[in-house]
């Protein structure tokens, strides 16, 4: 296996992390409006994802520099191709990034309502926007000689784009759906796992479809095997989830989205973006890479420390393995937590509520 | 207007408006941790309180400063793809280290900072908002290698076969002798801006004799941080001028609109006039200092604007290598200008409140908050020169900014982004200016019945 070799499945590591890290962040989201019966549920949403939604993230900023280093003509000829449709992503996760830090901060109705409604839009919108990203990848784009794009954001919205869509918007969701069944107790939780099975009812034959027309049309023997094996996974996250087996449920999703991705990516192996104008303009692994140079030096920076970030990680999701409940949440003027504070300054909450 | 000036100004825009929030999470961080340091030594209840109240002013403004980030990334290949294939074998590195090695500590160690507390043990706590403070001095290292490697290039060759920017040392790509200068310039300005944050946060409270005693020694301490820091920019600042001079010497000239090589070289401090080479018509100058600032001699030559193009068209052939002139003159000195201002007030304020005393005169506080404003615009017009004055070039003598502009984009792509950027960020800015300000009047968060009652304050953030 060559240096560029390895950094594609790195990057499909990369994305596989955002992917099943961030993905239930997204689906959290999406079912706040849903699930969150009044405020204490709301906040107990948002608190399940609150420590480790920032650093999910950075598995997306890690995947697009991981990119720009390792195949700058991938990123060049993606990101200035999709250029309306990542500014749609930007603009959501602008706002739902801002969203956790600000709803808190002021303590009325309307102004929690206000972001509980850009949570929802913040991440439903990258949640659907995503998989019509990466089905239009893996179906291929217009790209001319250059490498350069010629379609624009309405060639993306092709019926199998918008199906991949679909999928991750619905998968998210489900995985979400299960995450928060894992966190949570009482009511909420009951709410979540009946969630989680209405979603499935959904997502699976969405999914089981759009892996069905990818391996018909861009597959390969290899990955047949695999996109069986996450349609496999996926049963079974649902089975568990029925069952109430949350643990094994939301390994089941996790484990749906990683061989998704990794049928994804190997049915686009060795191409990198695929040229629909001409077989011969496509970007593959090896015109698209650094120079070895640059894959040896970045291949040792990730071999040292993506097992230090993991690590780390794994710890923060360990030390806050806890369930989350209601008492956890006690009104504002009640709890023992708020400290008191100068009268006439009420309004804006400097403390926790 | 073309697709290339209005990506240009969409760079402009994002950038400034990022870099607004981005050296108070760096200054600020390191300055909450100090204080949780302090509490954690002395057990004094008061610097809990500080940790906190300065704790969540600088939550607010980390979140604006991370969502601005992530467009940082995306716009090299949305809107500079040609830039990003002919330097990402170079320019990617850093860029893919930086979310590696930096990003993941400072989201993940923060997000345990913040929910950590009580849960973890003081020790590990603490350790925490280290963690994620260095994480933030790191990535800025890593971005200004990256950065500094555009001003002056060094550690890659010009492949034969591809045409395009190789890496050939990382070693002299991360120890660029242009980010050595560059990182504590920007360390110390970072400071700049913090402790006046902190200043014009207590003269708010001194100024209504609220909560005192605390404010006192956030004030203080605020005071003392931004003179050492205000002296310690001008040093590195200095540094680098001479760097620039023999790096970039038609930066230098265009800094001080010096069009004829020049020994000695004075300094103006204000020109009235045509500053495009024309007649001058009143200026105030400092003689010799222009040399000094430049090499270090009083008497050292100092290159001019046509003789330094003369020289370029020689080497890198015909066109002009002049950047915008004015730009260049007004934001050199207004940086200069605007640090200098922040820095007198510091040590006005470190005389007024010496030895216990608090100052009664309302002027003070209400320069004190308003100068605020002063390190955020030395440090705009400060990165306006640096940026500005490398151009025509985005990678000085190796690529112009007019070949780095995506060919694909179309103009009418560009000004919608560039609208909803705008829009975006101006929304931002003014809901998160106005957390700040009400999150400051609030106060600092009542004391906890004792020391070590931490048990006590809320685990939950959101």
């Amino acid at each position: 296996m060559n240096l560029a070799t390895f950094w594609f499945i790195l990057i499909a590591v990369l994305w596989t992390g955002y992917f099943v890290l961030d993905g239930f962040d997204f689906g959290v989201g999406i079912l706040l409006p849903f699930l969150g019966r009044d405020n204490t549920d709301r906040r107990m949403m948002i608190n399940a994802i609150g420590p480790v939604w920032d650093g999910n993230e950075v598995w997306l900023i890690t995947a697009g520099g991981a990119t720009f280093a390792a195949f700058p003509l991938w990123y060049a000829s993606m990101f200035s191709g999709f250029y309306l449709a990542l500014l749609l992503i930007l603009a959501a996760l602008i706002i739902r990034g801002v969203c956790f830090e600000f709803r808190g901060k002021v303590d009325t109705d309307r102004w929690r309502r206000n972001w509980d409604r850009a949570i929802f839009i913040g991440s439903a919108l990258p949640a659907l926007l995503w998989g019509v990203a990466f089905a239009n990848i893996v179906r291929g784009v217009p790209l001319n000689a250059a490498g350069v794009y010629t379609g624009n954001l309405l060639t993306l919205l092709n019926p199998y784009g918008l199906l991949g869509g679909l999928v991750t918007l619905s998968l998210f969701t489900l995985h979400g759906a299960i995450f928060l069944g894992l966190k949570t107790t009482g009511e909420l939780r009951g709410r979540a796992r009946a969630a989680a099975v209405r979603v499935a009812a959904v997502a699976v034959p969405l999914a089981a479809g759009f892996l069905a027309i990818s391996q018909l049309a861009h597959g390969r023997p290899a990955t047949d095997v695999v996109a069986a094996l996450a349609a496999v996974a996926l049963l079974g996250a649902v089975a568990a989830a029925f069952r109430g087996r949350e643990g094994w449920a939301f390994a089941g999703t996790a484990v749906t989205l990683a061989l998704a991705v990794a049928t994804l990516f190997g049915d686009l192996w060795p191409r990198v973006l695929p040229s629909t104008t001409r077989a011969a303009y496509s970007l593959t692994v090896s015109n698209a890479s650094s120079s070895h140079y640059t894959l040896m030096v970045m291949s040792w920076v990730a071999v040292i420390f993506t097992p230090v970030v993991l690590l780390y990680q794994g710890w923060t999701y360990w030390v806050f393995r806890k369930r989350l409940s209601r008492s956890d949440f006690p009104p504002p003027a009640a709890g023992p937590a708020a400290p008191a504070r100068p009268a006439g300054q009420g309004r804006i909450v400097p403390g926790q509520p | 207007m073309s697709a290339l000036d209005l990506s240009r100004w969409q760079f402009g825009i994002t950038t400034v408006y990022h870099f607004i929030f981005v050296p108070l999470t760096i200054g600020l961080s390191i300055i909450v941790a100090g204080l949780q340091t302090a509490w954690f030594v002395k057990k004094d209840p008061e610097y809990l309180r500080m940790t906190k109240f300065f704790g969540k002013l600088f939550l607010i403004n980390f979140a604006v400063g991370v969502v601005t980030g992530i467009v940082q990334e995306f716009q090299f290949g949305m809107n500079w793809s040609a830039y990003s294939r002919f330097v990402g074998d170079v320019f990617g590195a850093p860029l893919a280290m930086e979310g590696l090695l930096a990003f993941f500590m400072e989201s993940t160690f923060l997000g345990l900072w913040i929910f950590g507390w009580g849960r973890l043990s003081p020790r590990l706590h603490l350790a925490t908002i280290w963690l994620a403070a260095i994480g933030t001095s790191l990535s800025a290292y890593f971005i200004l290698a990256a950065n500094s490697w555009m001003q002056h290039p060094v550690g890659y060759r010009i492949s034969p076969v591809t045409h395009r920017a190789q890496l050939t040392s990382i070693v002299a790509l991360l120890t660029n002798s242009t980010v050595l200068a560059a990182w504590p310039h920007v360390m110390f300005a970072s400071f700049l801006i913090a402790g006046m944050v902190v200043i014009a946060a207590s003269a708010w409270h001194l100024a209504r004799g609220s909560d005192t005693a605390l404010f006192r020694r956030a004030m203080r301490l605020g005071l003392t941080l931004t003179l050492a820091a205000g002296i310690a920019t001008a040093a590195t600042g200095d540094v680098q001028a001479r760097l620039m001079d023999s790096q970039q010497p038609m930066k230098m000239a265009a800094a001080e609109a010096l069009y004829d090589t020049s020994a000695p070289a004075s300094f103006s401090l204000f020109t009235v006039g045509s500053l495009n080479g024309g007649k001058e018509l009143w200026s105030v100058r400092v003689p010799y200092l222009l040399s000094l600032i430049a090499t270090l001699n009083p008497r050292g030559t100092v290159r001019g604007i046509n003789n330094v193009q003369r020289a370029y068209v020689k080497r890198y052939g015909p066109g002009s290598y002049k950047p915008i002139i004015p730009v260049t003159y007004w934001s050199f000195r207004l940086m200069i200008g605007f640090g200098l201002l922040v820095t007198l007030l510091a040590l006005a304020g470190l005389w007024l409140t010496r030895r216990r005393r608090v100052p009664r005169s309302q002027w003070f506080y209400r320069a004190a908050m308003w100068g605020v404003v002063l390190p955020y615009l030395a440090t705009t017009t400060g990165w306006i020169f640096t940026e500005m004055g490398r151009q025509p070039w985005t990678v000085f003598g190796v690529l112009r900014t007019s070949q780095s502009v995506s060919p694909g984009v179309s103009a009418g792509e560009i000004v919608t982004s560039m609208t909803v950027f705008t829009l975006l960020y101006a929304a931002l800015a003014a809901i998160a200016g106005w957390l700040m300000i009400h999150h400051v009047k609030s106060g600092a968060p009542a004391e906890p019945e004792a020391p070590g009652a931490d048990e006590l304050l809320p685990v939950f953030s959101y």
